[in-house]
């Protein structure tokens, strides 16, 4: 019998002291996509650094194909066959497509002079044979985030590896590129390379994978193929304990209008999109990524200029020109990039928490720094958020953790009218269901809800009701009894 | 809660209590490494040289080190947004002449009808500073042009006018009430080094305690948050350059009151020293990072040096070189902090 391609055995790794990393188990065969799943703080993270030889390990035997092996940096680890598409984008952005897939290692014809034709020619080739539809001379900064994601996928891949390890690599990527990466994957499975996939996302897990295994507390709990377990088993493996169900949802939506939108247009070419949503509803909005979903919830929190259109909010007319117009009319915009538009990374938790409600938090321009104590206080308890002390930095804390700190800084607010784009993206199957734990409660109090979702078992697990959006307009209306993924998907695409 | 949260907060609980030394003493260096650096040459100093203990070497130093230390606070509130202002030595002057050429007993150089009174020469020069930096501000913040581009026009310009506006001539012989500012003193206590200390202590107040102040460190730390969080992100960068353009008038009318004519070559080469100071205080020129309190070490320890160096009778020229050495390894105690993290 062959080798596995991967085989790591009792994998330690501390820092400080505290172990991130007991008991690190996993095996990769030729022609497998294996998912590592855990929740935030799992190990997952740890686990593949020290396999690409971004840190050392304390104790263990990582095998490649039999072979005990040592990596002092990812190069040599992509040197032996393994390479990774990492969560983050890097890429140089006034470079062409073709430049950035062999940045550091172009083709020279003599005298050190690249060869721009055999390198855009390659590429050519590359992105021709994963089906993915991008011409390698365009530059990087022209390309959206989807086919950005894309790029980085391929350039990963252009190494010609056998291992190839995928960090949540549709974080960023619309239903319809992220079909092209699962076909790009079924391609190399059958070329026999092993994939690694890691991600949140449990039905991306069932789509892609063969098999699974499964870190909590930083150790290995177990491993098996996807036809053999269920979701729910999965998620309770996962979690270390039985959930009695994945989503939350205890709202009845009454008859009081609270949004209204009529012929709103905004930039990208968001034309005329009516939109009316009531008090206790949770109103999802579903589209692929660029059908101008984002662009509707910047126009509606003043983040972009009026371009025409009327919005009503509790049944008077209302001009919005600024964010700030926008909190003073009781909206919320919990963003969809949390890293990007959501959180100041560099200031704390409190300071995060009470960022947008400023104004109230003092006496004309002095703060009350009582008061921001009190509030950070209040809002870590009532979502509560893992935080030692509230005056760490927020980049501390985990995603799900820190996506709670952007809704609490929002409730603090008392907004009547919830946006939440994308909310769950990023966060572990534990902190999703506070979210939707908190949505739901939300709506029961009177409030609404307009959640935009690219997950289809999220817009159904939630929503009253779903609009989907293409190419900029209301493509369909599906109420709740309606709500189905294939009804979805259709009129997105 | 999910299990693995728990523990994830658990184990970043224990880290912080079961953190091995090293780590835990570099980062107690690049916490108070600047204080410590200026606690051990001022320790050094006084063992090696009577005088630099002495009531009037302090002040000196204080005095000598008050010009560039208002210049530095109002940097500081400028990088922090991620800005930079390259004018500030250039509107020290301009401020300067203005200012001067209303206080002046000099027929040439008076503006007609003067000498006005002191409060409203100094009032002029305020405004002039605040004018220029309020045009920085608008540059930087409606037509989003760089802030080292847009500053560096207005270190140009601003010199220009100076030399214009004073037909290239010093303004000289200032009033006596006017020169107060700068050659007067409080219980004892020099000008110049008053005033700093009040500009420091307003600075402190309006980062820590105001929601100006917040909003500047949101915005430093990351605009589009800020805005998205309804902070008026262009209102908050163009302020920060009135201040920092406001606190180089004072500055420029501290200097020409303290040595009784106004130049029009003061202040070139200043925002150096400034934006040193800035930095060895720790403050991140990425934004949304740093304290005024380190910007006034950062300033104390450069007016130290340069004063122990004096005193040790050391060529000026390796004072520069000095300063440098400090700028860089204040820097890169700082990133050495951060890639632990």
């Amino acid at each position: 019998m062959a080798a596995d391609l991967l085989e790591v055995e009792g994998l330690t790794k501390s820092f400080g002291g505290i172990a991130a990393l007991k008991d690190g188990r996993f095996r990769l065969q030729a022609g497998q996509v294996k998912a590592l799943c855990g929740g935030n703080g799992a190990g997952k993270s740890t686990f593949l650094s020290i396999v690409m030889g971004i840190q050392p390990r304390d104790g263990g035997v990582i095998r490649r194909a039999g072979r005990p092996v040592t990596y002092r940096s990812p190069r040599e680890a992509r040197a032996d066959g393994i390479s990774i598409i990492e969560q983050e984008l890097s890429p140089v952005p006034a470079m062409s497509v073709a430049e950035n897939i062999y940045l550091g290692r172009e083709p020279t014809a003599g005298f050190g002079r690249i060869d721009f034709r055999k390198m855009n020619r390659d590429a050519q080739a590359l992105l021709d044979s994963l089906h993915f539809d991008i011409d390698p001379r365009t530059l990087m900064m022209d390309l959206t985030v989807g086919k950005l994601q894309l790029v980085e996928i391929a350039r990963a891949l252009s190494h010609d590896s056998e291992i190839i390890i995928m960090d949540e690599p549709t974080s960023a990527l619309g239903e319809a590129e992220a079909d092209q990466l699962f076909e790009a994957i079924a391609t190399l499975k059958a070329r026999g390379k092993g994939i690694i996939y890691v991600t949140h996302r449990l039905s991306e897990v069932f789509e892609v994978a063969d098999s699974y295994t499964v870190f909590r507390d930083g150790a290995f709990v177990g491993e098996g193929a996807i036809a053999d377990i269920t979701r729910d088993d999965l998620i309770q493996m996962i979690v270390g304990r039985p959930l009695t169900e994945e989503f939350i949802k205890e709202n009845v939506p009454g008859d009081e209008i609270a949004l209204e939108l009529r012929g709103i247009n905004s930039v990208k070419g968001v034309r005329g999109i009516d939109l009316t949503a009531h008090r206790g509803e949770i109103l999802a909005v579903f589209g692929l990524m660029g059908s101008g979903r984002t662009e509707l919830f910047e126009r509606i929190f003043g983040l972009v200029r009026d371009q025409g259109g009327e919005i009503r909010i509790g049944g008077a007319a209302t001009a919005i020109r600024s964010p700030g117009q926008a909190i003073g009319k009781g909206l919320a915009l919990v963003t969809e990039d949390r890293k990007g538009t959501g959180l100041v990374l560099t200031a704390s938790v409190r300071d995060n928490i009470c960022m947008a409600r400023l104004k109230k938090l003092g006496l004309g321009p002095m703060m009350n720094i009582r008061a921001e104590a009190k509030a950070s206080r209040r809002m870590i308890d009532l979502f509560n958020i893992k935080t030692g002390n509230d005056r760490d930095p927020v980049s501390s804390l985990s995603g799900g953790n820190q996506q709670k700190v952007v809704l609490g800084r929002w409730f603090l607010t008392e907004p009547a009218i919830l946006l939440l784009d994308e909310p769950t993206r990023g966060v572990d199957v534990g902190a999703k269901r506070e979210i939707y734990r908190i949505m739901s409660d939300f709506a029961v109090q009177g409030g609404t809800v307009i959640m935009i979702s690219s997950e289809t078992d999220e817009v159904i697990g939630m929503a009253d009701r779903a609009l989907v959006m293409r190419d900029g307009r209301i493509a369909g209306e599906l109420a709740r009894p309606e709500l189905s993924a294939k009804r979805l998907v259709s009129l997105a695409a | 809660m999910p299990a693995d949260e728990d523990l994830t907060s658990a184990r970043r609980a224990a880290a912080e209590d079961n953190r091995d030394w090293g780590t835990y003493a570099l980062d107690w260096v690049a916490k108070y490494g600047i204080l410590l650096a200026l606690i051990l040459i001022c320790v050094g100093l006084a063992i090696g040289n009577e005088y630099f203990l002495s009531t009037r070497n302090i002040l000196n130093v204080l005095r000598q080190t008050s010009i560039n230390g208002i210049l530095a606070i109002g940097m500081t509130f400028v990088i922090l947004t991620r800005g930079i202002d390259l004018s500030v030595g250039s509107v020290v002057a301009f401020a300067g002449v203005v200012s001067a050429s209303l206080a002046t007993t000099s027929s040439t150089a008076m503006v007609a009808g003067g000498p006005y009174p002191a409060l409203l020469a100094l009032a002029a020069g305020l405004a002039v500073g605040m004018a220029s930096g309020a045009v920085n501000g608008v540059i930087v913040s409606r037509f989003a042009v760089p802030a080292f581009v847009a500053t560096l026009g207005m270190l140009s310009a601003a010199r220009g006018l100076t030399l214009l506006y004073a037909g290239g001539r010093p303004v000289p012989a200032l009033t006596p009430e006017y020169r107060f500012i700068g050659t007067g003193d409080l219980f004892g206590i020099p000008m110049p080094v008053v005033i700093f200390a009040l500009v420091f202590l307003l600075a402190w107040w309006v980062l820590g305690a105001t929601r100006f102040g917040r909003n500047v460190y949101a915005v430093g730390g990351n605009p589009h948050a800020a805005t998205v969080a309804g902070i008026n992100v262009r209102r908050t960068r163009l302020m920060v350059y009135v201040i920092s353009g406001g606190l180089a008038g004072l500055a420029g009318m501290i200097l020409a009151a303290r040595t009784g004519s106004a130049l029009t070559q003061a202040g070139i080469a200043y925002e150096l020293d400034a934006i040193a100071a800035v930095v060895i205080g720790g403050t991140s020129l990425a934004g949304g990072v740093g304290r005024v309190t380190g910007t006034l070490i950062g300033a104390l320890l450069i007016g130290v040096v340069n004063n122990g160096l004096d005193l040790m009778g050391v060529e000026s020229y390796y004072q520069q070189v000095i300063k440098g050495v400090l700028i860089v390894a204040a820097v890169m105690l700082d990133q050495a902090r951060n890639r632990r993290e």
